[in-house]
């Protein structure tokens, strides 16, 4: 694993947190700038252009999503959302307005490194306009030139939107997508409305590629907010 | 018999019955009463002087009516005091001014003064009578002194009439006398009232001068002083032997009397009632006024009718207990009901009859005390001027042609029969068709018609088949007793058929009122809410009464709400009419509610309305308020149709009551049951918070403190996974909490969409991975299960607590078995594990809040969970249950129904 020095601006009003952030942080490696308040982060943000940011989205002057919004206008860089537990609809809001992924509080220190080496890969593929051409997740190879996708060497037929959605997913692997952003980019704007689409093919994709759908390995099911395809090196 | 020691103290009846009086007395104000013999004694005098001496004292008085009469030395009293300003109205063009009681009211001062306590109040105020202002007042508190003649009482009012030979139109029930807690009686000597008057001291109205003249004789004064004497004399009487009771220097026992009056429809009844009351009073006797309606009596016409219906609501005033039987024998229904009733002494009336007749009948009189036993019997003679009594028979009756018409064609018929079967028949078998002819038209159309068949049957049979033929001669002279016997026999079967058929339709009536009564308790005890009890009350007095009725409930402010409807005939909601609930008749409601007695029509309350109220009360509170306008209000005249309408309204309230104490009980059980869980979850908090809470600190300060280099690698890292481990348990109890509070609250709603369900079992299992880590897994998911409607993230909960509760239970190597199938339109998920199982009885209690597997555990943790998750799937319309496994380990199961209503399947 590279351990890629990267600039991360925290944007959290807690000091305990703040303080448990830039010890372990600081123990990977990583330059750390916090942010108290919302509209403090904004600037930060905006002088110092960090890698990747961290949003809190209970924030003392304007609200978490408030902050992506605006800084989704400028900002192409990844962004890490940390919510409370029950919070599934603010989630699902700030993936939506462009939020990379998210963080349930509590959580522990190895979950918020795995979230910030899939942000600053997807970061060094867009900077590289690297498109993988082949993708694999333990013994499932999706091949994108070729259009063709294998287990254990065995090629697995798959009709074109289920196609379409398991190279959604494998682009972003290790993101979680909601249910919008994927039926956007599979169906079209037109269907964003139409979950039970989504989870139908879903379904017949798990049934076809995984080994047993009700313990999946490679499509996994963030509950309350979207899918997400399982990175393989991760683990 | 010498009476035991112990039985000189007093009856505590008598004492309780005391102090409740005392009690009632305590909060309503004092009456004061001014009796004088006649006017022009100084009653308003001394009224007003004794006012003067107590604002003297600093009591707050004030003047609310006073009849000045333009006597200036009255007046010069006035001064200093003050005056409520009166109420005027227009009455006929003619501006009038009257005592304002609501200004009393609001003014509520400590002492009132109200002149003339039998003054009749203007049409359309609120009470007809003074004196019920009055009672008002003393109800709310305000003693009222007020100022009576003695010829205004009540049962003096014969007397008076006696001896003046002027009849006193405005009286004063007995009772307001009575009850009064203090009567001054103002003496004049009669010559010195004769002073006064040739003085022109004595108000005498313009136009009653002449008649006047008569009244102020002196020996009609010395007469009314002594009965004003007298009637002040009983008070002081009644006041001594209530202070021996109260002290039991009590040497006689009390008499137990009850006194019976039996009202006719006669003008004398209503003296019969005064009389009655009279002697009770006098002997302190219980007594009961009664009214026998045979079924010749039925056919009085409609004036003598509701002149018993008046006796009775007199007798009523009077205090007595009123009953109308029916039955044959005035004489027989009589000595039943005293028997009964354990009556001592009856009171007849003797009305003044023809000689011939009492002969020939034995009078009522006669009867009663030939049968009457043991019981003493008063007879009370008719005075001339009582108008003479009607007897029923010559009362003119309704015409009833048609029947009399039919009468005669069913004979007409029979002969045509006879004539066609006179061959074949002897004349004394054509006798029989006759008298068939005739029974029918008795059954049929009543006494006349019958008479009329009968008298007809005799002639045509004479003229048409007795020899010799077409003439009313007859040759043979036995023919001439068949005629007697065919008349004398059908007069007697049609004078026994009218009487049965009458005692039938008294007998319906009857039995109509008691099955009202029986189905209205009957389905009042099967509701459940006052709005059911309600609207049953409503429908059955609909049924008795022809008209409009409603039940008015008060909100939480004790005002009466407008239902917005009088409804009609409203057997059922669909046809229900609505009318708007004058204002007026909101404000008699309001009334008749805070005062929990009866308002508006033939009430003593806005009299003028034309709807009564009756309140729904349970004491100490009245419940609701029932509004009925009936479309007659004679229906509103008849006693029982009035008992009935009590005896509903009572049972309605008494289930009312039942209904408000049912819910009262289960909201006090509630609020014990949340303060119990309340309990529980502090001691619960404490100790399940406080246990990881001491494992961190405990953890966390000798990492600190521990000098560098004394703790092994291997020790540290147990401390830190210590750490990890007990605030991660923290977590998932604040988790818990929170999902309970939330769920509790009642305000949650399900988002249900149409889920996979391998998909949230494989959500939970890639969670819990970590935690899974050791366990050996069988996830058993039945391929093709059909799209389940949930909450998902809710299922997911269920599921990861149940997979939660099995690795915390369980000893960590043990497997744990996850089971989906589709049965029967559920889905059903079963989660098992191969530890110890639940212990006995634990099977139902394990989803009780607050419930622990093990007592004190060191797993410990609230028994949260498993709650959540039965609310959870119950708010989904499924079931959660948990078993031992017949081999071993227990099993918690759940299922999801497949369809819900409300959900298509997209």
């Amino acid at each position: 694993m590279n351990k890629a020095r990267a600039h991360l601006l925290l944007i959290e009003d807690d000091p305990q947190i703040q303080r448990f952030l830039a010890t372990a942080l600081d123990a990977q490696g990583h330059q750390l700038s916090i942010a108290g308040s919302g509209n403090e982060g904004l600037r930060l943000a905006a002088l110092n252009q960090p890698d990747v940011m961290i949003v809190d989205l209970g924030l003392p002057d304007i609200s978490g999503l408030e902050v992506i919004r605006r800084a989704r206008e400028w900002y192409r860089r990844p962004i890490l959302v940390l919510s409370a537990r029950d919070r599934e609809s603010d989630k699902v809001a700030a993936l939506d307005l462009g939020a990379d992924d998210y963080l349930t509080k509590p959580f522990s220190i190895g979950e918020l490194l795995a979230r910030l080496r899939v942000a600053l890969r997807h970061r060094a593929e867009q900077d590289n306009g690297d498109s993988t051409s082949r993708i694999e997740n333990g013994t499932l190879l999706i091949d994108i030139a070729a259009r063709r996708v294998s287990r254990d060497g065995v090629d697995i037929h798959l009709t074109p939107t289920e196609y379409d959605l398991l190279t959604t997913l494998a682009r972003h692997r290790g993101k979680v997508m909601t249910h919008r952003q994927l039926l956007r980019e599979v169906w079209g704007a037109a269907h964003v409305e139409s979950p039970q689409y989504l989870r139908i093919y879903m379904r017949t994709l798990r049934q076809k590629i995984e080994a047993d759908p009700a313990q999946p390995q490679v499509l996994l099911t963030e509950i309350g907010v979207g899918y997400r395809f399982a990175d393989s090196s991760d683990d | 018999m010498p009476v035991p020691a112990s039985e000189q103290r007093p009856d505590p009846d008598a004492l309780l019955a005391r102090v409740q009086s005392e009690q009632l007395r305590a909060n309503r104000g004092r009456l004061k009463i001014f009796l004088g013999a006649s006017a022009g004694v100084g009653k308003s005098y001394a009224m007003l002087e004794a006012a003067r001496r107590e604002a003297a004292a600093g009591v707050d008085i004030v003047v609310g009516y006073v009849e000045l009469h333009g006597r200036r030395e009255t007046e010069a009293l006035l001064e200093g005091l003050e005056i409520l300003a009166r109420q005027s109205f227009e009455h006929r063009g003619v501006n009038l001014t009257e005592f304002d009681l609501d200004a009393a009211l609001g003014r509520r001062p400590q002492v009132l003064l109200v002149d003339e306590l039998a003054h009749s109040n203007h049409v359309g105020a609120r009470h007809p009578q003074r004196w019920m202002d009055i009672e008002e007042l003393l109800d709310a508190g305000i003693d009222v002194y007020t100022t009576v003649n003695i010829q205004h009482l009540e049962s003096l009012n014969d007397v008076v009439a006696q001896i003046t030979g002027v009849r006193v139109r405005e009286t004063v029930p007995d009772h307001v006398f009575d009850s009064a807690d203090e009567v001054e009686l103002v003496d004049l000597p009669p010559d010195d009232l004769l002073e006064r008057l040739r003085e022109g001291k004595v108000y005498v109205p313009e136009r009653a001068r002449q008649a006047s003249e008569g009244f102020f004789r002196k020996g009609n004064l010395i007469a009314l002083r002594q009965l004003a004497l007298r009637a002040t004399a009983d008070r002081v009487d009644a006041a001594m032997r209530e202070y021996r009771d109260a002290h039991a220097i009590r040497k006689n026992w009390p008499s137990g009397e009850r006194l019976l009056v039996c009202i006719g429809p006669d003008a004398l009844s209503t003296r019969l009632v005064r009389t009655a009351r009279r002697i009770a009073s006098a002997l302190h006797a219980q007594w009961f006024a009664v009214y026998v309606e045979t079924p010749a009596l039925t056919r009085l016409p409609q004036a003598a009718r509701d002149r018993v219906l008046r006796s009775l609501k007199l007798a009523d005033r009077l205090g007595a207990e009123t009953a109308n039987l029916g039955g044959e024998s005035v004489a027989a229904e009589l000595l039943a009901f005293a028997a009964q009733r354990n009556v001592g002494r009856i009171i007849v009336g003797k009305p003044l009859r023809n000689r011939w007749y009492d002969r020939l009948r034995s009078s009522l009189v006669d009867q009663v005390i030939r049968e009457s036993g043991a019981i003493d019997v008063y007879v009370i003679t008719a005075e001339g001027d009582d108008s003479s009594p009607q007897s029923p028979r010559r009362v003119p009756r309704s015409s009833r042609w048609p029947a009399y018409i039919k009468g005669i064609a069913v004979i007409l018929f029979t002969t045509l029969a006879c004539l066609a079967l006179r061959h074949q028949l002897q004349p004394t078998n054509l006798v029989m068709l006759y008298l068939l002819g005739t029974v029918l038209v008795a059954m049929r159309f009543g006494r006349g018609p019958s008479t009329v068949a009968a008298v007809l049957s005799v002639g045509l049979f004479d003229f048409l088949f007795v020899p010799p033929y077409l003439s009313f001669a007859v040759s043979d002279t036995e023919y001439v007793i068949t005629f007697g016997g065919m008349l004398a026999t059908a007069f007697i079967i049609s004078s026994l058929m009218a009487r049965g058929r009458r005692q039938t339709t008294v007998a319906r009536h009857r039995e109509r009122r008691a099955s009202e009564l029986y189905s209205i308790s009957r389905e009042l005890s099967r509701a459940r809410d006052l709005t059911e009890l309600a609207a049953i009350l409503r429908q059955h007095v609909l049924v008795a009464f022809d008209g409009e009725a409603t039940v008015l409930f008060p909100d939480a402010d004790g005002r009466i709400q407008d239902p917005e409807s009088f409804c009609d005939r409203g057997l059922s909601t669909r046809n229900q009419v609505r009318y708007p609930v004058p204002g007026n008749d909101l404000g008699i409601a309001q009334w008749s509610y805070d005062h929990r007695q009866p308002a508006g029509m033939t009430t003593d309350t806005l009299a003028s309305a034309d709807a009564i109220f009756l309140p729904l009360n349970a004491p100490p509170r009245c419940i609701s308020v029932l509004g009925l306008r009936p479309r007659e209000r004679r229906q509103l005249d008849i006693p029982e149709q009035m008992q009935l309408l009590d005896a509903m309204v009572n049972q309605t309230a008494l289930a009312m009551e039942r209904v408000q104490l049912a819910e009262s009980a289960h909201t006090a059980g509630l609020q014990a049951e949340s303060e119990r869980l309340r309990n529980v979850l502090l001691s619960a908090i404490s100790h399940d918070f406080r246990t990881p809470l001491a494992s961190i600190i405990g953890a966390a300060s000798t990492l600190r403190d521990s000098a560098p280099g004394r703790l092994g690698t291997a020790q540290q890292e147990g401390l830190l996974d210590l750490l990890l481990g007990e605030a991660r348990r923290m977590n998932r109890l604040i988790g818990n909490l929170l999902e309970l509070t939330r769920l509790n609250s009642g305000n949650f709603s399900l988002k249900r969409a149409w889920l996979p369900p391998e998909e949230i079992i494989g959500a939970v299992l890639t969670r819990l991975r970590g935690a899974l880590a050791d366990r050996k897994l069988a996830v058993d998911v039945a391929r093709d299960l059909p799209l389940v409607p949930c909450d998902e993230v809710m299922i997911e909960q269920v599921l990861t607590n149940l997979i939660e509760n099995a690795i915390r239970h369980t000893p960590t190597t043990t497997p744990i078995d996850i089971r989906a199938r589709a049965e029967a339109g559920s889905l059903v998920v079963s989660v098992r594990d191969h530890g110890p199982g639940l212990a006995a009885n634990e099977e139902t209690r394990v989803f009780e809040k607050f419930h622990r597997a093990r007592v004190e555990g060191a797993q410990g943790g609230f028994g949260l969970g498993l709650t959540i998750c039965k609310a959870i799937i119950e708010a989904h319309g499924g079931t959660i249950t948990a078993q031992n496994a017949t081999d071993g380990g227990a099993e918690f199961r759940f299922s999801l129904p497949l369809s819900v209503p409300e959900m298509r399947a997209a």
